[in-house]
Parts: structure tokens; sequence; C-alpha cells
């Protein structure tokens, strides 16, 4: 707060009132609804509801069907963040480096940004169809027989490969503006002291960059987790059946498909957690982050 | 010096095959909104371009998909536009209002305050979104342009934003505007919103793209086809390319380009206030 604030009474009350109802109406309201359901069974027509404790996590826990997409969401998550990540450094580094067509370099690689992931997934229909696809035919050519939507590793191949297109631009936006925070001072002085590149740039700009990958990394996290439902979606034509999904994806097809609102309720609770466990470690990390400079 | 030479050709190779992985995906779509659907069909993406867009335009555009008739590209677009103005505007000025409260009021409950809105940083919609689908339910907003937005509205992400950038304007600023006996509204309206106009202009862009991108939440929201945007569409016009003779391609993808042509437009126009405001929210 200013020390030179205001202090009329009836004015911030009235500020924070269009975004205090919406958040109360919006956020906490189903916030608490999703965790009150995820004890309770609904009957699938609507009448009445019993309280069954702790049996929809319970039951979480003993679906083969869930922990397989838990473990899906795990490998998928971990490879699309360290793929994206890896490749945008790659290029942000080069294209800082480069001096002629450094912007038109700038805005190629950062424009997919802006394209809605489940566009992104039917471009990977194109790209992997079963009849004509440029990508399946390719790896045709090494004698993989790529069969998207019935394989379940070429699907999960397919959408981890289409995830990581569409998050490398955002990447590369913030690991390039972190490349260009760097003192000229500091690159100069690295210079001199080491004659080597790739020395340079382990010793020097990579830890002086490792803030902006740390924060990186939880954004990707989070985008695996939730972002690339429309791409999922997409891919696997919104016929999940026998293919991989994402947790995500699947409190909306058990709750909004299936209608089992109590074991959706219980999986949104369990991502909750997720996100808040996430959270509480990155603010402890930024914490120190702040003490570092 | 040959050295020097050679590394550089490596770098500019590197981010070649990178441009080339980022673009290559969308001239492939627009080749094929190009050619003729049975063209398609037979050979799916080709290298050769034909002249069939501005007929598979006029069929995107005007003709409805789906079952009511009622949504054609233009219906989808217009749909579109409204999602990405309503939230964008919508999120920036109910944000730019609680974060000066925030930042330049004594509240004996700001603490509170500040705690209730920021917590919503942490729990995407995606979550919970079967109880949010319940409540505009309950509230009788399915299929409306309220339902759409305001539950997308509520997070504080904008908040969070300018909040952070009224910190960082200069105490002085109020001293002065109070010695000059300006009062808070004046104080906002004549100072602090001109001031904030790099600010809103990079918020703008990031929160109509973002807009404009939702997918998960019309999807469950809009069943009426008359309420369909472009990217909630989407889904609908690949469903109708499996099992039908012909395949309507050259139209699906000429409305997949459209789906993504207004927001890639902006963020490649208004680059660099783009990239500000998303990397400026990291701090």
């Amino acid at each position: 707060m200013k020390r030179a604030g205001f202090s009329t009474r009836w004015l911030p009350i009235l500020l924070l009132l269009p975004q205090l109802s919406i958040i109360l109406i919006f956020f906490y309201w189903p916030a608490a609804h999703a965790v009150k359901s995820s004890f309770y069974l609904q009957d699938p027509f609507g009448f009445g509801e019993t309280f069954v404790g702790m049996k929809n996590y319970t039951s979480l826990l003993n679906s083969s069907a869930y922990l397989r997409s838990a473990q899906f969401t795990v490998v998928f998550t971990l490879l699309v963040t360290i793929l994206s990540l890896s490749l945008a450094l790659l290029l942000a580094v080069k294209a800082d480096k480069v001096i002629k067509g450094a912007k038109a370099y700038r805005t190629l690689l950062m424009w997919v940004y802006a394209v809605a992931p489940p566009v992104a997934g039917v471009i990977g229909l194109v790209l992997f169809d079963q009849t004509w696809g440029p990508l399946k035919d390719f790896f045709g050519l090494f004698g993989w027989d790529f069969r998207l939507g019935v394989n379940y590793f070429d699907t999960a191949f397919a959408m981890v490969v289409v995830s990581v297109w569409k998050q490398l631009p955002v990447n590369f936006i913030f690991f390039l503006s972190g490349l260009q925070s760097i003192p000229k001072s500091v690159r100069e002085a690295a210079l001199i002291d080491n004659r080597s590149a790739s020395g340079r740039f382990w010793d020097v700009t990579f830890p002086l960059l490792a803030p902006t990958a740390f924060f990186l990394l939880i954004i990707n996290i989070t985008y695996a987790l939730f972002d690339t439902f429309g791409i999922i979606d997409t891919v696997v034509k919104g016929e999940p059946s026998n293919n991989p999904m994402t947790l995500v994806y699947r409190v909306y097809v058990d709750g909004f498909r299936g209608n089992d609102l109590g074991g959706s309720s219980a999986q949104s609770v369990v991502l909750m957690v997720l996100v808040l466990a996430l959270t509480v470690f990155q603010f402890r990390m930024v914490e120190r982050r702040i003490h570092y400079t | 010096m040959k050295r020097i030479k050679f590394e550089n050709i490596v770098d500019h190779s590197i981010l070649i095959i990178g441009s080339l992985i980022m673009i290559l995906p969308v001239v492939m779509l627009l080749q094929m909104a190009s050619t003729t659907d049975l063209e398609t069909m037979r050979n799916g993406p080709g290298l050769v371009f034909g002249d069939q867009i501005p007929m598979n335009f006029e069929k995107a555009m005007f003709e409805a998909s789906g079952f009511s008739g009622e949504n054609t590209g233009l219906s989808m677009l217009y749909n579109s536009l409204i999602l990405g103005f309503g939230f964008a505007v919508g999120k920036i000025v109910i944000g730019m209002m609680a974060a000066y409260a925030i930042v330049y009021f004594r509240l004996k409950f700001a603490t509170l305050a500040f705690w209730i809105i920021f917590t919503t940083l942490l729990l995407p919609l995606e979550v919970r979104i079967l109880p949010s689908y319940e409540i505009v339910q309950k509230l009788g907003m399915l299929n409306t342009y309220q339902g759409l937005i305001i539950p997308l509205i509520a997070s504080a992400t904008a908040t969070f934003f300018f909040r952070q950038f009224f910190r960082s304007v200069p105490e002085e600023l109020i001293e002065a505007a109070r010695i000059d006996g300006a009062g808070p509204i004046k104080f906002f309206i004549d100072i602090l919103v001109p001031l904030s106009r790099t600010m809103i202009a990079a918020m703008f862009i990031i929160m109509f793209v973002y807009g404009w991108n939702q997918y998960l939440w019309p999807t469950m929201i809009t069943t009426d086809e008359g309420m369909f945007t472009l990217v909630r569409g989407i889904k609908q016009i690949t469903q109708t390319l499996e099992g039908t003779n012909l395949p309507e391609y050259g139209k699906s993808n000429i409305l997949q380009i459209i789906a993504i042509l207004p927001p890639v437009l902006i963020v490649i126009f208004f680059q660099s206030w783009f990239v500000k405001g998303l990397t400026e929210s990291d701090k």
C-alpha cells in the first residue's frame, strides 16, 4: 500500500466489489462444491445424494484406468517440459547471437503462441493422418507403422510432438528476454576469461538464466497438465476409448460424459492439491531467488 | 576467420530449421485450403497451391455446418470476437479497479481481500470445471455471452499484474495530486489510467489471445450452435470429416486459418507490447 493512500471508506469497497463477487460466485463456490461432492455419491438421475466419506478417493486409487492416466500424465508432463524447454533454450541462444535477421527469426519463432491448442491438435491429425499424413509417411520410411488413435504409444507420441510445438514460443520468448537482460559488461568479462563458447555458456550464461528457467519449469508443468486439453481432445477426436489421456481430460470425460459427479469431483480435488503443492514449492523457490539477486 | 564463418552457418541453420518447423504446418493447412476436396482426399497435403481459396472461403464463411444451420463461419467469427474483447476488457477493467483499491487505499481488510483475490491464481478453471458448469446452469447462463465470459474472468492475473505496476508508480505522484486537491476518482482517471497505457495495451493483447483461444469452457457452456466460437467449432468441423463420402477439407482448413489469424496478427504486429506484458507478469 502507498504511504499517502486515500482514506475514503466506501470507494475501495465499491472498487473491489465486482472482482470479489465474481470470484466468490465463480471460484470459491464451485471449488467448495467440488470438495463437498467428492465425499458424496450422486444418484445418476438427480435424486439426492448419499454421504460416502472417502470412498470416491479410495475407488480412484483402486481404478487401474485412473492410475494409468496418472502415470501417463507424469511421463507426458516430463517429456513436454524437458523437450520444449531445451529446444527453446537452444533457439533463444542462437537468436540472441546472430546479428543478421535477428528480428525476423524472433517473429517466426514466437507467433505460434497465438495458435489455439485445438488447431494445433488438428494440425497433428493432418501430419499423422492414416492415409497421407506427411510425418506418418516419413516414419514409414524407417519401417515405423504409425497408427494414430489406434496404437497407444503412437497416439501419445503425436500428443507430445504437438504439445511441444505449441509450447516452444512461450519458452523462447522468456529465454530470449532473459538472455537480453544479461548486462553487456558481464558478457565481455566472460569473453576475456573463457575462450570457449560452450564453456562460457555453462559457466556464465546458464546460471544467470536459472531463475527464468525455474519460473518456466512451473509454467510448463502447468501447461502440460491443464492447457493441453484442446490438443488431446482433438487428437483423439473426442473419442478417448483406449487412448492415453491426462488427468484433466479424465475429469472432463468421467464427470461431463460419464456423469460420475462424485468421482470426478474427487479427481478435481486431487488436482487442486497437486497445483497447490506446486505453487507452494514455487513460492519457496522464489524467496530464495530474491536472496540471490 | 574461417571457423567463425562455419559457426555462423550452423547458427543460422538451426534458426532456419526452427522457423520452418513453426511455419510449415500452417502453410500445409493453407495449401489444403487452396485445392479441391477431392484432391485433398486422394493425396493429402501437397506442394502445389490451387486456386480454390475464394470458393472455400465463401463456403466457410456463409455455409453452415452442423444440424441447426446457425453456425456459419461468420457467426462463429462474431462470437469469437465478442469472447475475445469481452474477456479482455472485463478482465482489465475489473482488475484495474481492484488493484487500485488494494494499492492506494487504507483498508482494514486489505490483507484479507488480497488473499481472497490472489488464491485464485492457484487453481485454473480446468480443475473446477464441473461445479462451475453446474453453477452457471443454476444461474440460467448456459448459452449466453455472460455465462461464457464472466466465469473466465474469475481469476486474478490482471489484478496481480496491475498491482505490481501501481506499486512501481512513484509515491510523489499521489502526494502532488493530493496537494492539488485531486480526489481518488480524479487521480485514477486523469493520472493513473493514462500512465498505465502501455500496460493496458500489453494486458489487452495477452487477454484477447487467451479469451479467443478458450476451448474447454465454451465446449461445455455452449450447446446452441449459434453460440459457437471458431475455436469451439473446431471439434464439430473435424467430426464432420469422418465418415462422409467427400469430406469438406477445404472449408474445414479455411476455418482453421480464420480461427488463428486474428490472434496471430495481433501478436505479430504488437510484438513488443506483447513480449513486455508477458515477461513483466513474471515479476
